[in-house]
């Protein structure tokens, strides 16, 4: 019999691997609450050595899986030692963690065992009895299992915060490869009861009733990135139907890392963290700077730029359209300039109503006057036509990086860090 | 020139009301900073006073409420600056630049938002970073943290703390002050010093342990870590002491994923021939190697019958006698399943039959090979031969003899004691049914279970013949 804590270390490793870990979008604590409290803004209480944060204390409830999914450690043919917990573990697990402040709450998922309503149930068990019997008002997020019953799932959104359901990889034939027992349809339809419930609380409290909570931060989901040749044209299209279709709120992008007792069909190499960040910045760029998917990559440009920023791309490829002058331009041509953010552009029409912006104005307001001073125009600065028009604007602007980049790449590969 | 001493966003308005009503312009004014003692030693002797104390007020000024909650957060930052910053910006707003505030190039504007981000940010660390330790004190619980803010953050962040842990005594104590709940007050004292609070707590073990198992070593970022989690805050947060160690054992463990693969790295699929016709298929697969089992095993038994039969039956693996004869079902679980057929009501001759796995696997014990069932790396890398017979013959009827079969073709999930003899729409065919595998009928302990047993197969037969 394995102690909780050697159960915690198995249990824990297996769920590394799913990224998410964000703690934020529920609204108010639930009424009652004697421990815990959610205030919309996620918390992170520590950073692991590979950059994520620790929000929430994000375990399986057993790594003993039915399914033979080759990228997962959790497969059924893996030799990787097998742990599950008690429904009683996790939740004396939770209470003690969160009384010492470590963890914002739980994020629970599991291995499928038995089927997936016998799966779902356990993990709505934990979260019921948190919340009924410990009056637990932390975050949990609950791992949908795909297929479940819809009154499983209803369930699940009573008690959760946050439900999500891993899309797992880009395309249809990805799953089919990889995930032969996974079926995108069986996903996808899982996402949709998830979002019509989210729907309906939504319209009921519109009508001013006031509805059973149903998993008030939404949901998210989950891609692994660079199991398969998909090229990220593919995977931005997804996500962005994912997005726009399923209403989700993140779409986590998780590089494809080595496992212990990895399946030997796929590549053992590091992961490709570069490309990762890039999609990161490449959704940013879909969800609040009004970019279309076929903007960021195109037909014949099918991979996102590893060298420069997917913003900075578009606008070298579409350099017809600086300078802009940021004394005059809209809103959405702000926003496009490469360097600036959006609460830069938020200062600069705020600002723009006192007076004309200069160059020290621009360097104060927080943006990368480097990246955007060839591609705009100020009250006393002028880009040269010449350097918008030269071939060499990509080196010009990033010339450390450039020149940095024949050791830098071999480094990022070797360590696997941006 | 005034001196006027303040300590917190109360103190600095009161006195700011009524300079400005004084109408004291920013330059004559030295703003000092009670909370700082060794500055305020500056002053000791010199009296600390408001010359032209005002006289009434002509009138309360007016600024823009976001002015408030500003000043009110930079008054918490340990600059000692900033009153004199917030009184300078409190006079331009009220002198002629009412929209100062949204100018925030300004070079006095930025830097108290600046100072109000740092605070801010301080604050969240706050509600991040404290570690509360559990103590008994005579047979209550409590919870206490040390931590080090770098802001007056202490007072403005302790509410958050008791909306969180309404149900627990705790105390947050730090060098400039001490918050405190009793389960139904909150109260402050003076700052202490870390040797007051607890050394350790009995759960920071596991705590570590968590931090240990959820760092993936093969994702290093530590200038991400560091910039989110900064050293100064590395001694009150106990995970911190083993980053050093996962840093030294990364490169290793690393190794040791990319080392220790389990699986095949083959499969059928490697050795599927460019033509799908049944020769072909055949041919190609007596010299397939796409998992060990062709070593010990005689031959390929692959599937046999007509390719445009209606009916295909799939079992689960050649037996002994299957093996050195070179086709499917013939031995002693075959004599079973011909029995059954014919009394379905079905000519094996009309029908497909294959198996999930086209080697045999087996023990030697004595004299004998022993029957050994498949593991998931072997029916994994045999599937894409019993998937090209199935797209070759397209039956109507699939039907899956045995949980090996139905677990590979229906699902994994799939339990034959529970769902046997029902048809299902699978992705390779409509009308797919599972039922017992013949041998099954073999290992039945009684006769009565072997009759009983057999009898459930040829009804579940009976029931393919009455779709067809």
């Amino acid at each position: 019999m394995k102690t909780v804590q050697e159960k915690l270390a198995i249990l824990a490793d297996a769920a590394k691997y799913d990224a998410s870990c964000a703690s934020s979008g529920a609204k108010g604590t639930r009424e009652g609450s004697k421990l815990g409290s959610t205030e919309g803004m996620g918390i992170c209480h520590s950073y692991t050595p590979d950059g994520r944060c620790i929000s929430l204390l994000k375990i399986l409830l057993t790594n003993y899986c039915i399914y033979d999914c080759r990228y997962c450690v959790n497969r059924v043919s893996s030799d990787t030692p097998r742990a599950r917990f008690t429904v009683d573990e996790v939740i004396q697990l939770t209470i003690q963690f969160y009384q010492r402040n470590y963890i914002e709450g739980l994020f629970l998922s599991s291995g499928i065992i038995q089927n997936t309503d016998y799966t779902m149930e356990q993990l709505n068990q934990v979260a019921r009895r948190l919340r009924q019997e410990q009056h637990f008002g932390g975050y949990i997020h609950l791992k949908t299992i795909p297929g479940a019953s819809e009154d499983l799932i209803a369930e699940a959104g009573r008690w959760a915060d946050r439900l999500s359901v891993n899309i797992e990889l880009p395309t249809a034939p990805d799953l089919v490869q990889l995930a032969p027992e996974k079926k995108r349809e069986v996903i996808v339809e899982t996402m949709e009861t998830v979002k019509h419930r989210i729907d309906e609380v939504q319209s009921e409290k519109r009508a001013g009733f006031k509805p059973q909570r149903f998993a008030p931060a939404g949901q998210s989901t989950q891609m692994i990135v660079g199991a398969t040749p998909t090229p990220d044209a593919e995977i931005l299209k997804v996500a962005s139907t994912l997005y726009s279709d399923q209403r989700l709120r993140r779409v986590y992008y998780s590089a494809y890392s080595p496992i212990p007792h990895a399946d030997a069909r796929l590549p053992a190499k590091s992961p490709p963290l570069v490309r990762e960040h890039r999609l990161y910045q490449a959704d940013w760029l879909m969800r609040f700077y009004g970019f279309k998917a076929d903007e960021i990559v195109t037909a014949d440009n099918q991979n996102l730029d590893l060298e420069i920023d997917p913003k900075l791309a578009w606008a070298l490829k579409n350099r017809q359209l600086f300078p802009v002058d940021v004394n005059r331009a809209p809103r959405e041509l702000l926003l496009r300039i490469p360097g600036v953010g959006t609460r830069s552009v938020e200062r600069i029409i705020k600002i723009r109503r006192y007076h004309g912006l200069t160059v020290d104005d621009m360097k104060k307001i927080g943006l990368s006057w480097k990246k955007a001073s060839p591609f705009v125009v100020t009250s006393d600065f002028n880009p040269s036509v010449k350097l918008l028009d030269s071939l060499l604007l990509k080196e010009k602007i990033q010339p450390k990086h450039r020149q940095l980049l024949l050791f830098d790449a071999k480094q990022s590969a070797e360590t696997g860090e941006v | 020139m005034s001196v006027v001493a303040v300590s917190d966003f109360a103190s600095w308005r009161d006195e700011a009301r009524a300079l400005l009503a004084a109408n004291q312009p920013p330059h004559e004014i030295t703003f000092i900073d009670a909370t700082a003692p060794q500055k305020q030693s500056l002053f000791v002797g010199s009296a600390v006073r408001i010359v032209n104390a005002p006289t009434t007020p002509r009138s309360t000024p007016r600024v823009p409420k976001d002015f408030l909650t500003l000043a009110e957060k930079v008054s918490c930052h340990r600059d000692e600056i900033r009153f004199e910053l917030l009184y300078r910006a409190l006079w331009r707003l009220t002198h002629g630049e009412p929209k100062l505030l949204e100018i925030e190039t300004d070079d006095d504007v930025r830097r108290l938002y600046l100072m109000e981000k740092a605070v801010r940010r301080d604050a969240h660390k706050m509600k991040a970073f404290v570690r509360f330790r559990r103590v008994e004190q005579e047979g209550e619980e409590y919870f206490i943290a040390w931590h080090r803010p770098d802001h007056h953050t202490v007072k403005p962040t302790a509410p958050f703390f008791t909306r969180r842990f309404p149900s627990m005594r705790w105390s947050i104590l730090t060098p400039d002050l001490c918050a405190h709940w009793d389960l139904e007050e909150l109260t402050f004292t003076p700052g202490v010093t870390s040797d007051q609070a607890p050394q350790g707590d009995l759960l920071e073990d596991m705590w570590k342990t968590y931090y240990r198992a959820i760092f993936n070593p093969a994702r290093i970022k530590l200038k991400a870590m560091v910039k989110e989690m900064p050293k100064r805050h590395w001694k009150t947060l106990p995970e911190t002491r083993i980053i050093d160690d996962l840093l030294d054992e990364a490169p290793a463990r690393v190794e040791e994923m990319v080392r220790r693969q389990t699986g095949l790295a083959t499969s059928a699929a490697d050795f599927i021939p460019a033509d799908h016709d049944y020769e072909s298929l055949r041919q190609a697969a007596m010299s397939c190697r796409g998992c060990p089992l062709y070593q010990d095993a005689t031959q390929t038994i692959f599937g046999e019958g007509p390719i445009n039969a209606k009916i295909m039956l799939v079992g689960e693996q050649p037996g002994d006698k299957e093996d050195l004869e070179g086709k499917p079902f013939v031995g002693p679980a075959g004599q079973i399943l011909d029995q059954a057929l014919s009394e379905a009501g079905i000519d094996r001759s009309q029908i497909y039959v294959t198996n999930t796995v086209k080697h045999f696997k087996f023990t030697k014990s004595s004299k004998i090979r022993q029957h050994s069932k498949p593991n998931v790396h072997e029916m994994t890398a045999c599937k894409p031969w019993v998937q090209a017979e199935i797209a070759l013959v397209k039956p109507e009827v699939m039907v899956c003899l045995g949980a090996t079969a139905s677990q590979t073709l229906i699902g994994r999930d799939f339990k034959i004691t529970k769902q046997r003899g029902e048809f299902i729409a699978t992705e390779y065919c409509d009308q797919t049914i599972a039922t017992y595998h013949p041998s099954a009928i073999l290992r039945m302990p009684t006769q009565e279970a072997r009759e009983e047993t057999m009898a459930a197969l040829i009804q579940d037969l009976r029931k393919v013949v009455s779709v067809l």
